[in-house]
């Protein structure tokens, strides 16, 4: 079948290495000694962890709960005892920790009792339910829950449907291998995205460098004749960026500013639809995942392995030559090496490759940019890095937004044709990183300001309250008193009548300065008052502005950002008790920032 | 050993950028000694030394390495392209001074490698013009006979510099030619007759030109450059000429003349491609060529100068920050919008 596919501008070639991990098929890694599971595994909420050290579990069975909408449930990948549920370094370039749960399996592999579900006869909502439940989240990198991207735009009809098996980057081959092999279920899983969305047309896009997995979706399309399109797409880097694949099969492009479904497109990964079909048809929750291991080692092959696997113990399959000095988790162009050999396999995991200099030689020294314009030319983005390096470099933050930093998906297009071998990526994400880190200094200055004049406002308030109360006692036993003397003197000039005229004198003389006393307290309030609607009304005005101008790329983090976000936003909080008296007053603040 | 992904990069530096233009000048060089005279291969290994030294010296002064900025290259082309600009038999002190000016001042003085708002090689031709012009005047005549020797000795200093050497460019020879005057006269005619003048521009330098033309096209061809630049600045002086010389073409020579005359083709290939100081941004790279090579013309026919390529670039060098600025692509995604 022909279609018209479009293209997108940029895109470089780097040498594919694929054909390595294809000569075997994909292989069952074997239980390992022990299971460390993060609970945070997508974007989103971290999972709260509902088993502790002691608990058994079974596999399949939930040890994190999601925490809010998106955010996805995690499990236990095999059956065994929990040790311990505590911090352990994360697959991240950070090479911080996070919560995780640490499982002894007990070899019996036993699992929770699941069944299929029959999704026809269940309603969409319960469907999106289940998948949060079971842990399905996007496997093409960004781990976004799936269930958070089967909801159809409202004002915009769902045209098309794109399911990504481009697997555009260098090394990586699970997602050609689980075409291959498991198409059928790739395509079962297709038809519940599709009858989630209900789009016109459903797309599947392969790169044109894997003919086979091409034709093994194309047959399975065919046997369980569904109207699904495969279409071979040119191999580019990265012509497996979902908004890259979206424009070469549809011609849309969605901007970092909107949702691929405001333009009525839909985009995910083929392990994806796996899982979610594996989750609906067999009861199954994401438990493990297909891992390409590749790079410096003898035997090259993809692995079905359980999440939270250690990285070295999976490696070691592959037996790495003894030059290898590190795990590159993901592929060539985005990957990153992983802090220690221990961190565990996590959802994301697609590819590990096993570094050495002569897979990977070592980089030349930084030259300065001889604004060639290469970088240019290969953005997918369309984005000119060379300025947004310079504005980087000078730490000139404001400029580099003015240069669309936040379009920047992270390629590595532009560091890989870089003739002064500048890593421009790396300049990026510190410039995004710094720019996030002032937005959140600027919200807490601002947040501890409000806080401060709010107490005032309550001081004054209390105080006055205080008075108001004070002079009404004051009031009363003034006129008590005068009421006392009044009858006194009635007592003490009874059948004297001159006197009598003084009673009516003396309560006037009692009520005077229990007004005069009184009346201040109340214009005071009225003033505070007006003062603190003011305030509040200001307050939501800038509530409302920073709600209708949110941070903008946010919503499409990949998990390293989000890990980012998450250990900032830790820092902060260890911080925050004693923010308002250390930190400088938001004025200074912000001319730091200019 | 944590280098920042991507891990794999393409085969490219900027040495190799700088070589590669060097290469694609071997034609219209191999043109150039072969037809004006070997005199040229001397004042580019003049030019190629004093660049290499004074570069050293301000590396060594502002404690860069010495290895890695020496060998990018850059700095032989901006000493070939100062050799190919300036008069062939020009002393060996001109070639120097024009260099140690371009190297020193508009390279180094502005930050070195990748910061010079100005073109090296041009600085020094305009700095050179303006303060030697009889020197930068001095052309050879043609059928000037003379050995590689007798041409060194004569850049060297050690014979006269004899009356066969004040010859003009072709295209300062039509200049005066037409200043004189005569009101009978037609550039077609002494473009046909007189001895200077080739086939279809200078005598000689009409195969330099094409030479450049044809390193030029092969660094497109190698995506070193791209299209619009060298498009926009033949396109914008065929026009400009083509016009006038449809308007009067007893008094304006034909555009095949001018692109082919005087440093047209190394402009449009070779000068205006800088990246540093040029435009970088498609539709910038079109304004900026396109204005370089307005401007040549205007130079060259109007002005004082024989040739305009020079104060044309600068000139164009000084706009195009904000050409850059002014011409920003739209983004994926955005384009609806622009």
């Amino acid at each position: 079948m022909l279609m018209n596919l479009f293209k997108f501008k940029g895109g470089v070639k780097p040498p594919t290495n694929k054909t390595q991990s294809l000569t075997l098929p994909i292989a069952q890694a074997p239980l390992p000694s022990r299971l460390v599971v993060p609970l945070h595994q997508s974007i989103g909420g971290t999972p709260r962890p509902v088993v502790q050290a002691g608990d058994s579990v079974l596999k399949g069975q939930i040890i994190g709960e999601a925490d809010g909408w998106i955010s996805a449930a995690v499990h236990a990948p095999t059956s065994g005892t929990v040790i311990e549920v505590a911090m352990h370094v994360q697959p991240h370039p950070s090479g911080l920790d996070a919560l995780c749960v640490v499982i002894e399996p007990d070899g019996k592999d036993e699992w929770i009792a699941h069944d299929p579900l029959d999704y026809a006869a269940m309603t969409p909502e319960a469907v999106r339910e289940h998948l949060q439940q079971s842990g399905v989240v996007g496997l093409g990198g960004a781990a976004f829950p799936t269930h958070g991207k089967l909801t159809a735009s409202k004002t915009v009809p769902m045209d098309e449907l794109i399911i990504n098996g481009a697997e555009c980057e260098p090394f990586i081959t699970c997602d050609d291998l689980l075409m291959r092999e498991r198409a059928e279920e790739v395509v079962r899983g297709i038809g519940i995205f599709r009858d989630l969305l209900q789009p016109k047309k459903v797309l599947i896009g392969i790169e044109d460098n894997k003919p086979e997995a091409a034709a093994a979706m194309r047959a399975a399309v065919d046997a369980l004749n569904e109207p699904f399109l495969v279409v071979q797409v040119p191999t580019l880097y990265p012509a497996g960026g979902a908004k890259q694949l979206i424009r070469v099969l549809t011609g849309k492009e969605v901007p970092a500013s909107k949702r691929s479904t405001d333009l009525g497109v839909q985009c995910f990964n083929v392990a994806t639809a796996y899982t979610a079909w594996r989750a609906i048809g067999h009861g199954e929750p994401v438990v493990s995942r297909l891992v390409t291991v590749s790079g410096n080692v003898h035997a090259p092959r993809n692995y079905e392995v359980l999440i939270g696997t250690p990285m070295g113990e999976l490696l070691k399959l592959a037996t790495p030559h003894p030059d290898t000095d590190g795990i590159v988790m993901g592929g060539p162009m985005m990957g990153f090496l992983v802090p220690d050999a221990n961190v565990p396999v996590i959802k994301a995991t697609n590819c590990l490759i096993a570094h050495a200099d002569r897979v990977f030689p070592p980089k030349a020294p930084e030259m300065p940019c001889i604004r060639c314009g290469a970088c240019a030319e290969v953005c997918p983005h369309e984005l000119q890095p060379f300025e947004m390096y310079w504005f980087s470099r000078a730490k000139n933050f404001g400029k580099t937004q003015e240069y669309h930093l936040f379009d920047c998906i992270e390629c590595g297009c532009c560091s890989f044709v870089c003739p002064s071998r500048i890593p421009l990526v790396q300049y990026f994400r510190f410039a995004k990183s710094e720019i996030w880190a002032r937005e959140r200094d600027k919200n807490a200055a601002d947040g501890a300001k409000a806080r401060f004049e709010f107490k005032q406002l309550r001081d004054e308030r209390e105080k006055a309250e205080k008075a108001e109360k004070l002079t009404k006692v004051a009031a009363a036993q003034a006129a008590k008193k005068a009421a006392e003397a009044a009858a006194a003197v009635a007592a003490a000039s009874e059948g004297n009548s001159p006197t009598a005229s003084e009673s009516p004198a003396a309560t006037p003389s009692a009520t005077p300065p229990a007004t005069t006393i009184e009346t201040p307290p109340a214009t005071v309030d009225a003033e505070k008052a007006a003062k603190m609607a003011t305030i509040e009304a200001a307050m939501a005005r800038a509530k409302a502005q920073r709600a209708a101008t949110p941070a903008r790329n946010t919503e499409t983090l990949t998990a390293a950002q989000q890990h980012d976000v998450a250990e900032i936003e830790a820092r902060r909080a260890v911080l925050d008790p004693v923010a308002p008296a250390t930190r400088p007053p938001p004025g200074e603040n912000s001319e730091k920032a200019e | 050993m944590f280098a920042p992904a991507p891990f794999l990069l393409k085969n490219t530096s900027v040495s190799l950028v700088m070589i590669q233009v060097c290469i694609a000048l071997i034609p219209g060089i191999a043109a150039y000694a072969w037809l004006v005279g070997p005199a040229i291969l001397a004042q580019l290994v003049i030019a190629t030394l004093t660049a290499l030294l004074a570069e050293a010296v301000m590396l060594r002064i502002q404690r860069k390495p010495l290895a890695i900025f020496l060998s990018d290259g850059s700095a032989i082309v901006t000493a070939w392209l100062i050799a190919l600009t300036f008069p062939p038999l020009a002393p060996w002190w001109l070639i120097v001074v024009g260099t140690l000016f371009a190297i020193v001042v508009a390279k180094h003085l502005y930050g070195g490698l990748g910061q010079n708002p100005f073109n090296p090689a041009m600085v020094a031709f305009a700095v050179c013009i303006v303060s030697f012009p009889a020197l930068m005047s001095q052309w050879p005549s043609v059928g000037l006979q003379a050995t590689l020797i007798e041409q060194i000795n004569i850049i060297l200093g050690l014979s006269p510099r004899i009356d066969a050497l004040s010859g003009a460019t072709p295209l300062d020879a039509l200049k005066t030619s037409l200043n004189l005057g005569d009101s009978g006269i037609n550039v077609a005619q002494l473009l046909a007759n007189q001895d200077i003048y080739g086939n279809f521009a200078g005598r000689g330098w009409e195969w330099v030109a094409a030479g450049y033309l044809i390193g030029g096209l092969w660094l497109w061809q190698r995506k070193l450059i791209s299209w619009h630049t060298p498009l926009a600045f033949i396109g914008a002086m065929t026009l400009i000429s083509g016009a006038l010389w449809l308007y009067n073409p007893a008094h304006f020579a034909n555009p095949l003349f001018h692109l082919f005359s005087g440093g047209s083709m190394l402009g449009a290939f070779f000068i205006a491609t800088d990246p540093v100081s040029g435009c970088t941004t498609p539709r910038g790279k079109l304004y900026f060529a396109a204005g370089a090579g307005l401007l040549t013309y205007i130079i060259r026919v109007f002005g004082g100068y024989p040739d305009g390529v020079a104060f044309a670039i600068l000139l164009m060098n000084l706009c195009a920050p904000v050409i850059d600025l002014l011409t920003q692509p739209p983004i994926f995604g955005m384009k609806d919008k622009a």
